[in-house]
């Protein structure tokens, strides 16, 4: 019964959204576009009329701004129109990226958990650790890859591990910060409990700061899976590699290929999307399994 | 210091300081006390007479600086090592990602009884407060009464002949502490438990108890020991009896004389 109601609810502010970026994007494509349709056209020497000016501006070959229907002509051919094996299919180049942003959140969610659990149970690691884990987000990635993808090179390390590494250093750490908080959640009286009952530090792990903390974990996931996809798009940016939608990107902006770099970011976005949707979905799987109240899981 | 046989907690001299910022706070000095098997004892008192951290002590959950307590006849760590209490909180404190009956499971986990011995547990505990049905239910399903009856099956699961009971139904309603009050007196009858019971409520410690210890604070200490002359059958009309209302009005006078009202 409430179900349908509130789908309409969340999806109505949504479409108002949607239509309101698609009617300025066409606006600013046309009057950013303009002149240089003006100037094609005058180059061509062909004598036209204002409108179709206006109308060339939305079907130039290099426009400034893309319009949104370029864009998604340009993804549909290649996407649906390429085999995925082809080096020009979209679907080709998201999957070289999906691959390594999947190893790398891999990696940096089990980095994360391991550092927490350290942290909660050793207080030299809580006291040692944590400014270093800070310290180490402040560094710009953007100045940290190419060095890192140049020393794993060096030592023969190269292809999807390098890039993967680079999402495993972005990713780690929401998870840590959010896990040492999840970890430390119970209330004393649930410690205390455990006391009573003599419990193990591996009991008092697995049967109460664990369960604990699996909203806390969640939520670190999303955030962690979404900057994965960025850590391998960028670790693609500065190698010049050939493949991934870092790669498209760049070969994107060297040949002014405009409608290929915008169809690359909606890609990329989509793939981000996705991804938190999915962990969002698996978090609702486990609320279930767990007990949760419907309420919550709705929110 | 003689320990009779009968002993379940005996205490000499205790004394408990906390360090505090604003400097020490005496919560517990002088406490002489013997419980023994079988009885049920009231733990009385305002705030901050120390009802609470006495209970604590006997759980090992607090150290006192000083003075000396056997809990079944030896240290309250070794006691707690043993498992010989279950302890129930103020709050429920039941897991909330566990069902009613995996939460009665939980300290039959982790003292390793098996599969089949958990549930039969389950199921007598479950019976025992009368939740027989609610098992797969989870927490919030469950009113506060029925958490609370809960906790307390978790807490009689593992048949530790001692429980200690830290103001359970301090948060619940009249009527449904009544109704847990009788409850729990058929309980304590039906398993011949020791029960050691903090309460702020004269009516309720006169009503549950055999011996009705009276606390005051400042510093935390034990004023009066009451002997309850009062049948072990007890229906709840039995709070209007002229005996009921005397043991009150001694416990009242007790409250009175350790606590100064003008502060």
């Amino acid at each position: 019964m409430e179900k349908p109601g509130l789908l309409r609810e969340s999806a109505f502010p949504i479409v108002v959204v949607i239509l309101v970026v698609v009617i300025f994007w066409y606006a600013a494509a046309l009057l950013m576009n303009h002149g240089a349709a003006l100037d094609s056209l005058k180059l061509k020497g062909i004598e036209t009329t204002p409108l179709q000016g206006w109308l060339l501006s939305l079907a130039l070959e290099r426009p400034l701004l893309p319009a949104p229907h370029q864009i998604a002509v340009e993804m549909w051919n290649t996407t649906a129109q390429l085999s995925v094996t082809s080096k020009r299919s979209l679907v080709y180049h998201a999957w070289v990226t999906l691959s390594a942003t999947l190893v790398g959140f891999g990696l940096g969610t089990a980095l994360g958990v391991l550092l927490a659990i350290g942290i909660v149970h050793n207080r030299a690691m809580d006291k040692s650790l944590m400014p270093w884990i800070i310290a180490s987000q402040t560094i710009p990635i953007l100045a940290v890859a190419p060095m890192l993808i140049v020393v794993l090179n060096a030592v023969g390390i190269s292809g999807l591990l390098p890039k993967a590494l680079i999402s495993t250093y972005l990713s780690f750490f929401p998870v840590v910060v959010g896990m040492v908080k999840g970890l430390r959640s119970p209330e004393t009286i649930q410690f205390d409990l455990m006391h009573t009952y003599f419990a193990s530090s591996s009991q008092i792990f697995w049967k109460l700061r664990w369960p604990a903390s699996v909203p806390f974990l969640f939520a670190s996931l999303k955030v962690a899976v979404a900057i994965a996809l960025i850590g391998a798009i960028v670790g693609e940016l500065p190698t010049g590699a050939v493949a991934g939608l870092g790669a498209r990107l760049l070969s994107g902006s060297y040949y002014g290929q405009t409608i290929q770099i915008w169809s690359a970011l909606f890609m990329a976005a989509f793939l981000a999307g996705g991804l938190v949707l999915i962990v969002g979905l698996v978090e609702k799987l486990v609320a279930r399994t767990m007990g949760a109240k419907p309420e919550r899981m709705a929110a | 210091m003689t320990i009779t046989p009968e002993s379940v907690v005996s205490a000499r001299d205790l004394g408990l300081t906390f360090e505090t910022n604003d400097g020490p706070v005496n919560a517990l000095t002088g406490v002489n006390l013997d419980v023994n098997k079988g009885d049920f004892v009231s733990f009385i008192g305002p705030s901050g007479c120390g009802k609470t951290t006495f209970l604590r002590v006997i759980a090992d959950l607090e150290k006192p600086t000083s003075g000396s307590i056997t809990v079944n006849g030896t240290t309250p760590e070794d006691a707690r090592k043993n498992r010989s209490y279950g302890y129930v909180f103020q709050a429920a404190a039941l897991y909330p990602w566990r069902t009613i009956e995996k939460n009665i499971a939980l300290p039959l986990e982790i003292m390793g009884h098996s599969a089949a011995e958990q549930k039969a547990r389950i199921e007598r505990t479950l019976d025992l407060v009368n939740l027989t049905g609610f098992g797969k239910k989870f927490p919030w399903q469950l009113s506060g009464g029925m958490q609370q009856r809960a906790s307390i099956a978790r807490a009689l699961a593992f048949d530790a002949d001692l429980l200690l009971m830290d103001e359970p139904f301090g948060a619940l309603d009249e009527i449904v502490r009544d109704h847990l009050n009788e409850q729990l007196l058929k309980l304590w009858d039906r398993t011949n438990k020791t029960i050691c019971f903090v309460t702020h409520s004269i009516p309720e410690a006169v009503y549950l108890s055999t011996k009705i210890v009276v606390m005051s604070p400042r510093p935390g200490r034990v004023t009066d020991i009451i002997e309850s002359t009062l049948p072990k059958e007890r229906p709840l009309d039995i709070r209007e009896s002229p005996e009921f209302l005397e043991i009150a009005s001694r416990v009242r006078e007790g409250l009175r004389a350790g606590h100064s009202y003008d502060e």
